[in-house]
């Protein structure tokens, strides 16, 4: 990055760290928390919207969605979110290549699943064959954030049932009385107030989605769990930038981004709840009112 | 191969009894849930330990969490927040690197020479860093719980003259569990779910013995079909939260027994305070 790096064999102290901290790939390494960061701002909302959705469909007065809203929160209680990681992961890109194969080639005559291989034809690959490296990153990526989505929706939906559920019934009651449509009671009653009794739900559930992007790793994007491995690994003189085996020192620096993240937002959150307390008849809300009086 | 006979070869594969060679083309559905199933005993054991050696430690990290001295206090605290902060996957690499610098041939200590090797391997490695953070959670949960023993119980323990040690084993220690006990009870079937993460995070399958994730993605690997190998996981693991939910149940029971019907906590899995 620096001309003074161009020989990198004559540097010492802080010069060569310096140098060696900018190379390509570190700026690779940098870039990666980018990625996880864009990668929680993307699938926050997306998830909450699931978990909203899942949520609705709990309370549906038409059966079979309620099965589907039940049965989508049930799955993530008894099973291990990173089961569903690295199945929804392929799951996810067969199903997508056996719908395009339906639409785009319907005279193919072979089986698509021959003994333990899945084949369809070239025009339902995806990304297409031809497609640059670029592409397959951002198709990896994209996976995770459909992956991630859906799990973390299923979290979501388990909080906001519970968060609906709380919401005083004879608030919901008396919106009735006032002779409020169903969804009248439920986007200006129900809603509004739930809110408050999602939030320490939903805050925990952040933090878990914050320590759950190490798993990026396993769905196969070049994450900073990746690269820590990659650059820490031992270089012998081969390389320019010779050094022992330095994942360690790479670990405990993902760990001390993490712990920050963590910590930051928990501080941001509680804020947070602290304002949305205030005036609620809740518990807090109580301890508020008194601590002013 | 029948069925019985995959059972006889790869029911004890995972830890090193039976066949040597994992199927490899054929694959059946009596194979698959035979090693999978097999595989399941090393989340077993990594869950079972640490949940019964976290047990004692969290109740010391809650106590000194708890105590007044900043010299017991600040020490559980930076262990709580070390190990709740950070995810469970980067703790698994952290300690596995860190157990791959110590010395190859062991450390001396006072003439004594201390074998490290085997700290590399999963079964020590990953279970002593599952213990530690199963630790820190349950440490905080009994301590939100010793938080909130209701004050009239202790004012009610000093007017009959109970102070002290005797306060602290008859008031305080069976209130702090049974008010714990819901969350603990949601951390333990957690817990068990994390020990999926082992095989992936650094630690080796030893000569192939894995857990039941790792012989689950073997299967989705060579056969590529997902739909067959991750359904069967979550079956065992529905199974085995139901065990772990009907144990606690009886132990929570056990724990309000001396409490009215409707004083008492009941336990619901609540996955919105996962760890």
């Amino acid at each position: 990055m620096f001309a003074s790096c161009a020989d990198p064999s004559t540097l010492d102290g802080l010069n060569w760290l310096a140098c060696y901290l900018t190379t390509g790939k570190h700026l690779d390494f940098y870039w990666s928390f980018v990625v996880v960061l864009l990668l929680l701002a993307i699938t926050a909302p997306l998830a909450l919207g699931m978990g909203f959705l899942g949520a609705m469909a709990q309370r549906s007065p038409v059966l079979p969605l309620r099965w589907l809203g039940w049965a989508y929160t049930a799955m993530v209680r008894g099973v291990p979110d990173i089961v569903f990681f690295l199945f929804f992961v392929i799951a996810l890109d067969q199903g997508l290549e056996w719908m395009l194969h339906q639409i785009r080639c319907p005279d193919w005559t072979e089986a698509i699943r021959q003994g333990t291989e899945f084949r369809v034809c070239p025009e339902a690959k995806i990304p297409p064959g031809s497609a640059s490296a670029f592409w397959y990153q951002l198709d990896g990526f994209v996976r995770a954030v459909v992956t991630f989505a859906l799990v973390f929706g299923a979290f979501a939906a388990n909080v906001i049932h519970g968060a609906m559920q709380a919401v005083p019934r004879a608030q919901l009651e008396t919106a009735e009385a006032y002779g409020m449509s169903r969804g009248q009671v439920f986007s200006r009653i129900l809603v509004p107030q739930m809110w408050v009794f999602a939030l320490p739900g939903l805050s925990n559930l952040w933090v878990i989605l914050i320590k759950a992007t190490p798993l990026l790793f396993l769905l196969g994007v070049q994450d900073i769990v990746y690269w820590a491995r990659e650059l820490g690994g031992s270089k012998t003189s081969a390389y320019e930038y010779p050094h022992p085996d330095w994942r360690l020192w790479y670990f405990l620096g993902l760990m001390f981004f993490y712990l920050l993240a963590t910590y930051l937002s928990e501080k941001v959150l509680g804020r947070l709840t602290a304002k949305l307390s205030r005036g609620q008849a809740t518990a807090a809300g109580e301890a508020m009112r008194k601590a002013g009086a | 191969m029948t069925c019985w006979e995959t059972i006889g070869a790869y029911a004890f594969r995972s830890i090193g009894y039976g066949e040597r060679l994992l199927p490899r083309t054929d694959f059946t559905l009596c194979q698959q849930f035979t090693l999978i199933g097999s595989g399941l005993i090393w989340n077993l054991y990594f869950g079972l330990l640490a949940l019964l050696a976290g047990f004692f430690l969290a109740n010391a990290v809650a106590l000194a969490k708890a105590s007044r001295s900043p010299w017991t206090r600040k020490p559980a605290e930076w262990f709580i927040f070390v190990f709740r902060g950070s995810p469970l996957f980067i703790q698994f690499f952290l300690a596995y690197e860190m157990f791959v610098m110590l010395p190859r041939a062991g450390i001396d200590i006072m003439g004594i020479t201390v074998a490290t090797d085997w700290l590399t391997k999963a079964w020590a490695g990953a279970l002593i860093v599952l213990f530690l953070n199963t630790s820190a959670y349950a440490g905080e949960i009994f301590y939100g719980a010793l938080q909130s023993i209701p004050k009239g119980d202790l004012e009610a323990a000093d007017a009959y003259g109970i102070t002290g040690w005797k306060r602290f084993t008859r008031i305080q220690w069976p209130t702090m569990l049974r008010l714990a006990w819901p969350a603990y009870t949601n951390e333990a079937i957690f817990l068990f779910h994390a020990t999926t993460l082992v095989f992936f995070s650094g630690f080796p399958a030893f000569q192939q013995r894995g857990d039941a994730l790792y012989y689950a993605n073997y299967f989705a690997d060579k056969t590529f079909n997902p739909f067959i190998p991750y359904p069967i996981v979550g079956f065992y693991f529905i199974c085995l939260t139901l065990l772990v939910t009907l144990i606690y149940n009886r132990i929570n029971t056990a724990l309000n027994r001396h409490l009215p019907q409707n004083q008492r906590t009941r336990i619901r899995l609540r996955p919105q305070v996962i760890r």
